[in-house]
C-alpha cells in the first residue's frame, strides 16, 4: 500500500524489467537473479496485472492466449484447433467460463483480467503482481477476483497485490507493507494492524492534521435534488447546504460518479428535479447546468476535465468566456486580468498562466480545473475524486481550498473513495450503493466501518467476511 | 511549480512552432530568386499571390475543420457547386450581387448539410464528406446537364481577372478571409470554442461548450469558404464548370498540415495555414518558371510535404531536438516506457 506517487508502480515495474534498478538484489527461492527486460521476469516466473491490460480487443480470447507462441501444425500454418484447446484449458484451470472464440473486446473488463491471469497461471507463474486490479471492475467481478486469488494462494502461488482499498486490503493480505514518498516504510502481519496505524503509516502524519477544518455554519438548501434518476442509478433525493461541503462515499461503481453527471446534466435523465436556490432547474446539458450555477470537476481530469495542451489561461476560462467578451469578441486584457486573479487565489504561480496546463503537477492541474468554476462563480461544486493523483502536500492544498469555498457560501459536493477524506473534510456523509443513496449522516458521527457496512450492504458484507476467514488456509 | 525557473535553453519545438515553416517558405523564395531570375518580377509575384488565392481560401475554411479533428473533402466539389448555381443565377439575369450572395449561400448549405450529418448524427467527417463530395460533383454535372456553360459576358467576371490598384481582386478577397479567420479563431470565443472542441471533445461539453453546434458551424464556415473560391473560380473562367475544384481538397488539406496544424484538432494557426498554401503555390509557379518537367513538379511537391511534416512531428521528440524538461523545468514521466 501507499499514496499515490509512493512507488509502487516503480517498484513493480522493476520486477517487470520496464524499468532498470539503480541497486539493491532481487532474489526469487533465495536465488539473487537479474530482471533486465521483461523476457527475464517472464522466465524466472514473474507476471504482471497491469491496471490497463495489453490486450488486442478484436482477436479472439483464444488468439490473444497465444499471442507470440501460436501452435503450428506439420505444416507451418497455425493449429487452430490446439490453440483454442490451450486456451479453454488454461481458463478452466482459474476456473473461468468464458467462450474463447469471442473477441476479447467484447468481454467486461473484470473478464479481461481473467483472460490476462488466465496466461499468467499458463505460464506457471510463480509470483504475480495485481497492480490495483479492481479499479475498473463492478462488484460481482471483484468478487470474482477476489475468490480467484484466494485459490492461487492455495496453490501456492505468492501474489503481490498493491491497493489503495483499504477494505479489500484487509480481506486478502495475509502481510501489508508500505511504501511512501519511494521508501519502505515497514511490512507488519495483516492481522496485527489497525486501519489508523496502516495509514499513518502512509501519510506520515495524523489524520486528523491532514483532514482538519474548523467549524462550519451551513445555512439554507442551495442544491436540492428529487427523485433524480437516468443512467442506471437512482432516483435518489439530496440536499446540500450553502455553506456545506457533503461527501458521497461508496463503492467503486456504485453509482456515484453517474449521480454527479445527472445533476449536471452530462447524461439523459429519465426523471427527477434538480433545484438551485429554490429555482427549479432542469439541466438538459452542461452548459445549461454550468448557466445555473453548477460546477463539476471530472473524476478524469486529464481525458475529461482539461485541454492538456492548451494553456491554463485558456483552460481557466473556457466556461466562462461569455462574460469575458462583448458581441463575441474576447476582451482579453480583462480576461487575463481574472484568470490571473484566480490563480493567485489558489496560489498557481502566475506565470504559468501562458503554460500548456499538462506542464503543471497533478495538484497545480486540479487547482485549475477548480479555478474554472471560481472564474464562472459557480455556487454549486462537484468535485469527482478531487484528490486522486495529487500528492499528500497537494491534498492538504485542495481540502483548505475546499473549507475556503465551503465559508464563502457556496455548497460542494465532494465524490471520493478514500475512505478518511470523505469522512474528514465533509460537514455530511453521503453512501451511495447500487446507485442510490442509502444512508446519510454527520460526518461527525461516521466511522470507516459504519461507511463500508452500508456501501456494502451490512448482511452481504458479514456473509464474506465470514467465508473469507473459512476459506484462509 | 515548485521547481526553480530553468535556465532559457533553445528550445528547438517551440521555436520551430514559431517561425519555422515561415523559414522554409523564405528558403525557397531565396532559392528562386536565385535559380530563376523572373521570379522577382512584380507581375509574377502577382500571378503567384493570385494562382494561390484559392487554394489558400479553401485551406482557411479547412483549418476551422480540422482544428476540430475533423475533415472535409467534399469542398472541391462545393467549388464546383456554388460556381454553377452562381453562373447560372447570372445567365438567367439574376444581378450580380445577388448572384455571388447565392453561390455563397449554395457554398453555405453544402457546409451545412457536411456539419449536420457529422455534428448530430455523429458520423464520421471523412465518410460524410466523402459521400458528399461524390454527391455534390453528381449536382454539378447534373445542374449543368453535364456540360460548362460559358458566358463571356459574365456580370461577377471581376472577381477572378479584376484588378484594383494594380493587386488582382482575389488577392483583396484572400487578405480578407484572412482577416476574418483569424480574427474569429484569435479573438472570439467562438474561436476558442473551435480549439477546445478539437482538444478534448468530451471536455469541452463539461465545460459548458455547445461542442455540436460549434462541429456543424465549421463545416458551414469551410463551405462558405468554397463557395467563395468557387466563385473566383469561375469569374476566371467565365463560365460554370462542374469539373472545377477536382482534386482542390486536398492541397487545402497539404497547405493546412504545412501550415503546422495538428490532424488531431486542438493545435494550429491560421497564419500557418496561409504560409502552407504559399509554399505550394511558390513551388508551383517557381518550377514552372524552372521548366521543370510537370512530372518532376509532382515529385518535388510531394516530398516538400512530407518533409516539413515530418520535421513537425520529430520536434515532438525531446531526445531529438530538446532540452527533454517541460516548460516548468521538471521532466515528464516517460509514459512510454510502461505496460
Amino acid at each position: 500500500m501507499g499514496e499515490n506517487g509512493a512507488g509502487k508502480s516503480t517498484l513493480m515495474k522493476i520486477l517487470a524489467g520496464n524499468v532498470a534498478r539503480d541497486a539493491g538484489v532481487i532474489e526469487i527461492d533465495g536465488q539473487r537473479v537479474e530482471i533486465a527486460t521483461p523476457a527475464d521476469a517472464r522466465r524466472h516466473g514473474i507476471a504482471i496485472i497491469h491496471q490497463e491490460l495489453n490486450t488486442v480487443p478484436y482477436m479472439s480470447v483464444a488468439e490473444n492466449l497465444a499471442l507470440g507462441k501460436e501452435p503450428k501444425t506439420r505444416f507451418g500454418m497455425l493449429d487452430r484447433q490446439r490453440m483454442t484447446q490451450d486456451a479453454a484449458d488454461k481458463l478452466d484451470r482459474i476456473g473461468a467460463k468464458i467462450d474463447v472464440t469471442q473477441p476479447l473486446g467484447s468481454l467486461s473488463i473484470g473478464m479481461q483480467q481473467m483472460v490476462e491471469i488466465a496466461r499468467a497461471v499458463g505460464e506457471e507463474a510463480r509470483v504475480l503482481v495485481l497492480d490495483e486490479p479492481t479499479a475498473a471492475l463492478s462488484r460481482t467481478e471483484s468478487e470474482q477476483l477476489y475468490s480467484l486469488i484466494g485459490q492461487m494462494r492455495a496453490d501456492g502461488v505468492g501474489l503481490i497485490y498493491i491497493s489503495h482499498r483499504m477494505e479489500e486490503v484487509w480481506r486478502l493480505a495475509d502481510r501489508i507493507t508500505v511504501l511512501r514518498d519511494g521508501r519502505y516504510v515497514g511490512t507488519e502481519i495483516a492481522d496485527d494492524l489497525t486501519e489508523g496505524q496502516i495509514v499513518s503509516m502512509m501519510v506520515g502524519r495524523d489524520i486528523a492534521d491532514l483532514y482538519g477544518h474548523g467549524p462550519r455554519e451551513p445555512r439554507e438548501p442551495l442544491l436540492r435534488v428529487e427523485g433524480l434518476r437516468g443512467n442506471g442509478v437512482g432516483p435518489f433525493d439530496l440536499t446540500v447546504h450553502a455553506g456545506e461541503v457533503v461527501c458521497v462515499a461508496g463503492l467503486i461503481g456504485a453509482g456515484r460518479t453517474e449521480m454527479a453527471r445527472l445533476i449536471f446534466g452530462a447524461d439523459a435523465r429519465t426523471g427527477g428535479q434538480v433545484w438551485i436556490h429554490g429555482t427549479q432547474s432542469a439541466p438538459v446539458d452542461p452548459a445549461a447546468a454550468i448557466a445555473q450555477g453548477i460546477g463539476m470537476v471530472p473524476e478524469d481530469r486529464k481525458s475529461e476535465g482539461l485541454f492538456l495542451e492548451h494553456s491554463v489561461k485558456d483552460n481557466i476560462a473556457i466556461s466562462t468566456l461569455e462574460d469575458l467578451s462583448w458581441m463575441g469578441i474576447l476582451r482579453r486584457p480583462k480576461l487575463r486580468a481574472a484568470v490571473s486573479e484566480r490563480m493567485a487565489q489558489l496560489r498557481l504561480r502566475s506565470n504559468a498562466i501562458d503554460l500548456p496546463v499538462e506542464a503543471l503537477s497533478g495538484g497545480n492541474q486540479q487547482k485549475a480545473a477548480v479555478a474554472r468554476w471560481l472564474l464562472r462563480d459557480s455556487q454549486v461544486l462537484i468535485l469527482d475524486e478531487p484528490t486522486r493523483g495529487v500528492d499528500i502536500g497537494a491534498k492538504r492544498e485542495i481540502y483548505d481550498l475546499i473549507d475556503t469555498l465551503a465559508r464563502q457560501g457556496k455548497a460542494i459536493l465532494v465524490i471520493s473513495s478514500d475512505l478518511p477524506e470523505a469522512i474528514g473534510i465533509g460537514d455530511r456523509v453521503l453512501v451511495v450503493r447500487d446507485g442510490r443513496i442509502v444512508h446519510d449522516m454527520p460526518s461527525a458521527e461516521a466511522t470507516e466501518e459504519i461507511v463500508m457496512l452500508h456501501a456494502t450492504g451490512a448482511r452481504a458484507a458479514t456473509a464474506q467476511a465470514t467465508q473469507h476467514k473459512g476459506a484462509r488456509p | 511549480m515548485s521547481s526553480p525557473n530553468p535556465k532559457p535553453a533553445f528550445d528547438f519545438a517551440k521555436w520551430w512552432d514559431r517561425v519555422g515553416i515561415l523559414l522554409v517558405l523564405l528558403a525557397l523564395v531565396v532559392f528562386m530568386v536565385i535559380a530563376a531570375p523572373n521570379f522577382t518580377r512584380v507581375d509574377n509575384i502577382l500571378n503567384i499571390l493570385r494562382a494561390i488565392s484559392i487554394n489558400a481560401i479553401l485551406a482557411a475554411g479547412m483549418t476551422f475543420v480540422i482544428l476540430t479533428a475533423g475533415i472535409d473533402l467534399s469542398v472541391g466539389s462545393i467549388v464546383a457547386v456554388s460556381g454553377v448555381v452562381s453562373v447560372l443565377a447570372a445567365v438567367a439575369g439574376v444581378p450580380a450581387p445577388l448572384a455571388i450572395l447565392l453561390g455563397m449561400a449554395a457554398g453555405a448549405a453544402c457546409g451545412m448539410v457536411n456539419g449536420m450529418l457529422s455534428a448530430y448524427l455523429a458520423l464520421a467527417p471523412f465518410i460524410v464528406t466523402l459521400g458528399t463530395m461524390t454527391f455534390l460533383r453528381g449536382l454539378a454535372y447534373t445542374l449543368t446537364e453535364g456540360k460548362p456553360v460559358v458566358s463571356s459576358t459574365l456580370s461577377f467576371k471581376a472577381l477572378g481577372s479584376g484588378y484594383w490598384l494594380g493587386i488582382p481582386i482575389p488577392v483583396y478577397i484572400m487578405a480578407a478571409v484572412y482577416l476574418i479567420s483569424w480574427f474569429v479563431l484569435e479573438r472570439t470565443t467562438f474561436g476558442r470554442h473551435v480549439y477546445a472542441v478539437g482538444g478534448n471533445p468530451t471536455a469541452a461539453r463539461l465545460a459548458g461548450v455547445k461542442v455540436k453546434r460549434v462541429t456543424a458551424t465549421v463545416y458551414v464556415i469551410a463551405g462558405v469558404c468554397a463557395g467563395i473560391a468557387g466563385l473566383i473560380f469561375s469569374a476566371r473562367v467565365i463560365s460554370a464548370q462542374p469539373t472545377a475544384g477536382q482534386g482542390y481538397e486536398l492541397d487545402a488539406i497539404a497547405a493546412v498540415v504545412l501550415g503546422g496544424t495538428s490532424l488531431m484538432g486542438g493545435r494550429g494557426r491560421i497564419l500557418g495555414t496561409l504560409i502552407g498554401a504559399a509554399i505550394l503555390g511558390v513551388l508551383t509557379t517557381g518550377l514552372i518558371l524552372l521548366n521543370v518537367p510537370f512530372f518532376t513538379q509532382l515529385l518535388v511537391k510531394g516530398a516538400v510535404i512530407i518533409f516539413a511534416v515530418a520535421i513537425d512531428s520529430l520536434k515532438q521528440r525531446p531526445f531529438l531536438f530538446g532540452s527533454g524538461k517541460r516548460p516548468d523545468g521538471t521532466t515528464p514521466p516517460d509514459n512510454k516506457a510502461t505496460s
